[in-house]
Order: structure tokens, then sequence, then C-alpha cells
């Protein structure tokens, strides 16, 4: 089971910022091991983000992405005791959500 | 998609690469080192530090090891359990151990006495794998507690006092094929490493810098830094012999510079480039 996912959401006026930290290797595939053998690719390739159930954000990443990455984006509407999901997938087919209530 | 923007998708370090070309063309040129300390700005929102500290929250108060015990009756200096504010007052001396001890020795000590470990091969064991992994978070979490104190190492012992003097003749020790010491980079202000400005450590470096910094997240590598891993390192650009984990020269070094640090507020656990 993947590690979980640190998410804050911060409304201010109409605009809620969504900061989410995400716990991933994101091995890009191209580099070697002490031994020479290639370390397999494994990365985040979907990141999607729901408000109260309802999607708001999808993103496609790629092997570029840094490892341990941090997403933030900002979110018209919310209000204070929304809730905010994030869910990503990787290219092994893992996937782990993890929600976050508006503040 | 419409009602919503995405303003910054960053990685860190697609971040680093674009950052310091882009103030070089501002019309006010500003110095190398203003540039790092905005690139730093722009991380300290998402320092995956957190990621850490999660982790090593868990591991505190999961029961694991052969005991099957959780580590909340661990005495880091403050008490059993203790765990805010005991970070910026380490190492100190532990009467049980009758040894002047870091976080990391100390969390050895835990780990073998409360779980069963066996803090010998922990000890033994490569930065990030298997235990040496859980010591690391857990120290990322155990100094988070403290971030915002004041760093106020005890040397009423005479067992701490002799750690400082240990740690500063081995702070100004030279040899290696370079015959650096740790103060040939630490020893006066204005020193750097490429872009790395260098603290002078024989005195109080601030807020923030130097002891008062560590454990910190490296965005380049990915890997989170213990103050073990950071003198491990200072060993090996110095062309030393390894030091062992958690061994009597890095508490005393350790010591030397937490006490110099006296009153610094520690910001750990705190991003690096």
């Amino acid at each position: 089971m993947p590690d979980p996912m640190r998410i804050r959401a911060q409304a201010a006026g109409d605009k809620t910022t969504v900061r989410v930290l995400m716990s991933h290797e994101m091995e890009t595939g191209l580099r070697k091991d002490p031994a020479g053998k290639i370390i397999p690719a494994w990365y985040i390739q979907e990141v999607t983000a729901q408000l109260n159930g309802k999607p708001v954000l999808s993103a496609e990443w790629g092997p570029s992405v840094s490892k341990n990455p941090f997403l933030q984006f900002i979110v018209k509407g919310a209000k204070a005791g929304d809730k905010i999901a994030v869910t990503w997938r990787d290219n092994r087919g893992e996937t782990r959500t993890d929600e976050a209530t508006v503040s | 998609m419409r009602s919503t923007r995405l303003m910054a998708a960053i990685a860190a370090a697609t971040a680093a690469v674009v950052a310091v070309p882009l103030l070089a063309q501002t019309q006010q040129p500003k110095s190398a080192a203003d540039g790092l300390a905005e690139y730093r700005k722009m991380l300290e929102d998402g320092n995956p530090a957190e990621l850490f500290e999660a982790k090593g929250e868990d591991l505190w108060k999961t029961p694991r090891g052969p005991k099957n015990a959780s580590l909340q009756a661990c005495d880091l200096g403050l008490g059993p359990g203790v765990v805010q504010g005991a970070w910026v007052q380490l190492p100190r001396w532990f009467p049980d151990t009758k040894k002047v001890q870091d976080l990391e020795s100390r969390l050895l000590t835990c780990m073998q006495t409360l779980q069963g470990f066996d803090a010998a091969e922990i000890a033994r064991t490569p930065f990030d794998k298997g235990e040496q992994a859980a010591v690391t978070a857990l120290a990322a979490w155990i100094s988070s507690l403290s971030r915002g104190m004041k760093m106020a190492l005890p040397q009423k012992h005479a067992e701490e006092k002799r750690a400082y003097e240990l740690g500063k003749r081995a702070f100004f020790y030279r040899g290696g094929p370079m015959d650096f010491s740790c103060a040939s980079c630490h020893g006066e202000e204005g020193k750097r490493i490429r872009m790395q400005d260098l603290p002078d450590l024989t005195k109080n470096p601030g807020n923030g810098v130097g002891f008062a910094a560590w454990p910190a997240y490296r965005v380049s590598s990915g890997e989170m830094w213990s103050m073990q891993r950071r003198l491990n390192d200072c060993f090996r650009q110095q062309r030393f012999p390894y030091p062992g984990f958690a061994s009597d020269v890095t508490v005393a070094l350790a010591v030397y510079m937490g006490v110099n640090a006296k009153g610094a507020e520690s910001i750990a656990p705190a991003i690096k480039r």
C-alpha cells in the first residue's frame, strides 16, 4: 500500500489553494543501479482531484516529474468544510486516494 | 476543467533548473545568493520532509520489532515519551547509558531496549535501507516537534563538557589526502562550495543555519538526511574514512556545533537544494 499524501486546502475569498505532497519514487526508467542494470520505470501517470465528488482537475504526468512531487492548484467556489479528494495512479497500476477538508 | 485553474504543477527538480537563469535576466542584477534564497522560499511551501514526518510519527506509535513494542516510552532527555522540545536539547548526557547521545544514537538505544532491535546491526545498515530509514523518519518527526524553538543543549554534566572539547578537537583536526579539517570550510564567514554558502560553525551561525537546519530533505537527491548522514558526507568530502553511525566522534561534533548554535531557532526538518 503506497504511503499517504499530505493535502492542505485553504480558502481565501472564492479561491481555495490546494497543496498536495505525494510520496512516490518517480523512477524514470533511464537510471542504472550500481550493477549496471536499468532500474525499471515507476512513475505517476494520472492525477485527478475532486471537490465534493465532482472532478475539478485531471493531469497526465510523466517521468520528468520529481521524486515526492508537490502539486499546487487553485479551485474556485470551494467553501470551508468542503471535501477535496486527490487520486494518483502510476504505471504499475497502483493507486492512492486521500481526502482533505477545506479550511 | 473550466472552473479550475491549474496554477502550478511544479516539480521541484524543474524549478531548480528554471529559477536561476530567469533571475539572471532581471534588470537589477541579483546576487547568486539572492537567487538561491528565492528558490528556497519557493520550495518551502511543499517540503517533502512532511511525508517523512508522517512516517516517523507512525513509527513512533506503532508496536514493532521482536518485542512488538512502540517507542512511546522512549526517554529523549525530557522524560519517557516527551518529544516536544527534546530535539533542541540533544545531544545530552543520559544516566541510563552513561553516555552523551545525539538523537539518532538515542533512538538506537530505545529501539534496542524497548523494541528488541539490534542497535549495532542498524548502525551497520546503509542509509535509507531497512531500519536506517526508520531512524531517519523518526528523526524528521521528532525534530519537527521542536520547530521554532531555540537550541539549548545542556552543558552541565562533565561528560557533556568533555564531548564539546572532543568535538572541537575533531572539528579542527586536519588530515586526509587534502589535509582538510571541518574548519577548512566552516571556520570563517563568506566561504562557499560552488553556489552553497558555508556557515561558520565555530560560532553561532544564526537562526535555521547549520546545526539548527538538520534533519533536512535534499531536493537534488530526493532523500531525507539526518545530522548523522550530513556528517558522514562531510567526512567523505574531506576524504576521511567514514565514521561509524552514531559513533562518539559524530556525537562530539554534534555537541560542538549544537552548543555553538545556542539560542538559534531550529527550522528542522528543513529543505535543501
